[in-house]
């Protein structure tokens, strides 16, 4: 049975990584996001490493209104129902501070956009009795600090979002995989400093195959960010917040 | 971010530059880039000296922009962006019966570095230059877009094939893919005693793909020793692929010192039996070797290499047999020495190939190396010769305008279309290229 893989946010290089290893099995993919002409693009190279089938949708997540018709499109074609969300937006946070306006963007971009996209979809795939959604969250999601908190606490309520979908889904035979991804390798840590053990992007992209495969419920990768983050979240808040990790 | 600080280096790590590099990962972002800051393009940095380099100025990396943009099955023609790796278009396309039509010996090597050296294969005697195989370029001019074919813009099409990033900076380009039979490879090894003997079996060789690996330590009546592979693709089972390895640290000096170049020269020579042997190898592993050690070129030390690679026309194969002579004499040479039957094909105003033969080997980089390889340079100009840009980090000046006859027509068509020199790389800085009249 063909796969469809919905990819929102498409444009990433995490997400490009992506699409190619699930066109490479043979998967059908909807590459969603607002660039349509590097979508079209994107969308001939999936087929021509192995996609049944590619097409570039307009997703945009701060615009409700448009998340319907893609739902649509989807359930058109035969088989399981996947989502990959990949969306997500970070402005320096001294841009923040200067225009607090912006938060409601982030918070769209990385949360609620996203939230509503899923929650659009739900009904469809738990009327194929199945389908995985892969939540790519945020390290920055495990505690708040001073370079990214705006962006860390949307990523935050994604990943409690997406830890209430999963015990939805699960009880018609779906499944979540919520993604912590430590620095990876792409336009957006590019030129930015402070980077260390930066991860390729198609080794992400194995990572959340492999996830899928084994139904994991959270994973970071690098595995390592696991125990990196543990630490921090292991640091006592009295201490933590004179720091500035 | 558009803009990183980086100081990067090309594969032989002699060469260093530091300055802003931005990774385009949309069309749009190189647009961006381009408008902000406007340098030449890079691919992969598989070059071995400073032609990817471009010191204290901007360069934009093309390696993310790397996708499939067509295929059309009938001719085998297919459209990709420029930072594709040849590997890659092998590794997707060789199982359903295509593959590039040429192919240099690292599979690392980006579309848009293959055109810009116009680089050749094991089978350039046969088919060619990388260029001759190219349909269409996408060059990307001052924010500006166009597609060029060689009847369409003859002149500009020749400049930018072999044209080291001069005229622009390639986006995409459509190639002509070769029919192959699978994507493995049948490949017979054969021990050669003598210079003389690998010219001959080179001369008559009448496979598809060829080259001669040569023991440059070897002297006297051994003197060009070797093993001449020959190759040809084949379907059916592929052999289990080994795991690739890398070479996590820099090597120590001791492991590259002339006993252990020799030991290792000796025994790789005798690793083919007297009567020779015929295997089946996946066809990355026989186009790509090296590739599977990632970073092997640590293996030299922190130093770095040079590798010096030169073409001799037909007529000069004294000059060659001397070249060897006197690399074997100096008891610096490497493993690595590959000598080459050179067809006449090239698409380029400054593309490397002639007819003739193509000797490359390697060097640790150190004083006495790079007065070693001044001197093949001189022997090589005197032959009539020319040495490799994607290979050089040495050349005078003096000599590039003998070696590259066209290279005045090339300087004033590049300076036409970029007379800022926005385009212009360490390379091309050093040697000259614009002040040619
Ligand atoms: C192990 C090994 C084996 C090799 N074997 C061979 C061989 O058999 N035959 C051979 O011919 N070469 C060989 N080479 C050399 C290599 O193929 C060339 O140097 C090639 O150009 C490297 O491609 P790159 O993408 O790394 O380009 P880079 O080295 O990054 O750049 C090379 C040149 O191309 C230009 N360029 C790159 N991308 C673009 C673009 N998009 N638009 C415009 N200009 C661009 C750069 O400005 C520069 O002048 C070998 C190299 C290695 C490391």
């Amino acid at each position: 049975m063909t796969e469809n893989w919905i990819i929102l946010g498409a444009t990433s290089s995490m997400a490009k990584a992506f699409g190619r290893a699930v066109s490479v099995e043979g998967a059908r993919v909807f590459l969603a996001g607002r660039d349509m002409a590097d979508l079209e693009t994107s969308a001939e190279d999936c087929r021509l490493r192995g996609a049944v089938g590619a097409e570039a949708v307009t997703f945009d997540a701060r615009d409700i209104s448009g998340f319907g018709a893609i739902v649509e499109r989807v359930t058109q074609e035969d088989g399981m129902i996947n989502v990959a969300v990949f969306v997500g937006s970070m402005p320096p946070q001294a841009e923040i501070d200067a225009d607090p306006s912006l938060i409601a963007g982030v918070v769209s971009d990385s949360y609620t956009g996203p939230a509503a996209f899923l929650q659009t979809i739900a009904p469809a795939m738990e009327a194929r009795g199945g389908g995985t959604v892969i939540g790519v969250g945020s390290v920055a999601g495990d505690r708040g600090r001073i370079g990214n908190y705006v962006y860390g606490s949307a990523k935050a309520g994604f990943h409690t979002y997406l830890s209430g979908l999963r015990n939805r889904l699960t009880r018609s035979g779906g499944h979540v995989v919520t993604v912590k991804p430590g620095f990876v390798d792409s336009a957006m840590t590019w030129g930015i400093e402070g980077m260390f053990l930066v991860a390729p992007p198609e080794n992400v992209a194995r990572d959340l195959l492999a996830a899928v495969e084994k139904k994991k419920n959270t994973i970071y990768t690098p595995f390592f960010w696991r125990i990196i983050m543990g630490i921090i979240k292991a640091i006592p808040e009295r201490m933590f917040k004179k720091m500035s990790v | 971010m558009l803009w990183n600080s980086l100081t990067y280096a090309g594969w032989g790590r002699v060469k260093t530059a530091s300055g802003p590099v931005a990774r385009p990962e949309r069309v749009s972002s190189l647009q961006a880039a381009l408008a902000d800051d406007p340098g030449p393009a890079i691919g992969h940095c598989r070059s071995y000296g400073d032609a990817c380099l471009n010191d204290g100025r901007p360069a934009v990396k093309m390696v993310r922009l790397d996708r499939m943009i067509g295929f059309d099955e009938t001719t085998g023609i297919l459209e990709a962006e420029a930072g594709l790796k040849v590997g890659e278009i092998a590794r997707v396309f060789a199982p359903r019966g295509w593959l590039p039509t040429v192919m240099p010996g690292t599979g690392f090597a980006t579309v848009g570095g293959c055109i810009a050296n116009d680089v050749h294969g094991k089978n350039h005697h046969g088919a060619g230059s990388f260029g001759q195989y190219v349909t269409e370029i996408t060059l990307m001019q001052g924010g500006k877009q166009t597609r060029i074919t060689p009847q369409s813009d003859p002149e500009l099409f020749r400049a930018t094939v072999g044209g080291m990033g001069q005229t622009g900076v390639i986006v995409a380009a459509k190639l002509q893919l070769l029919a192959c039979k699978g994507d493995v490879m049948v490949v017979t090894e054969r021990r050669i005693d003598n210079f003389d003997s690998f010219v001959a079996a080179l001369d008559g060789s009448k496979a598809t793909y060829t080259v001669g690996w040569i023991d440059a330590t070897a002297k006297g009546d051994q003197l060009g020793r070797g093993i001449l592979e020959e190759g040809e693709t084949d379907y059916g089972l592929v052999p289990a692929k080994k795991s690739s390895k890398s070479v996590p640290f820099n090597a120590p000096r001791f492991a590259l010192s002339k006993p252990v170049v020799k030991a290792f020269n000796n025994a790789y020579y005798r690793r083919v039996s007297e009567a020779g042997r015929t295997s089946v190898k996946p066809i990355q592993d026989y186009f790509f070797p090296l590739d599977r050690i990632h970073d092997w070129n640590r293996l030299y030390g922190k130093a770095g290499f040079i590798q010096f690679q030169c073409v001799v026309p037909m007529g000069k194969l004294s000059a060659v047999k001397r070249l060897l002579e006197k690399i074997a004499h100096s008891g610096q040479a490497s493993p690595l020495a590959v000598l080459k039957r050179m067809g006449p094909g090239r698409a380029g105003m400054m593309s490397f190939p002639m007819e003739g033969y193509t000797l490359a080997v390697d060097f640790r980089a150190g004083k006495k190396a790079f007065k070693l390889i001044n001197e093949l340079e001189n022997m090589t100009a005197e032959a009539g010769g020319r040495v490799y840009f994607a290979k050089d980090a040495t050349l005078g000046a003096q000599h590039v305008p003998a070696m590259y006859p066209e290279l005045s027509t090339f300087a004033a068509v590049i300076n036409k279309i970029d007379p800022d020199g926005v385009y212009e790389t360490d390379l091309t800085r050093r040697l000259k290229i614009r002040s040619a009249l």
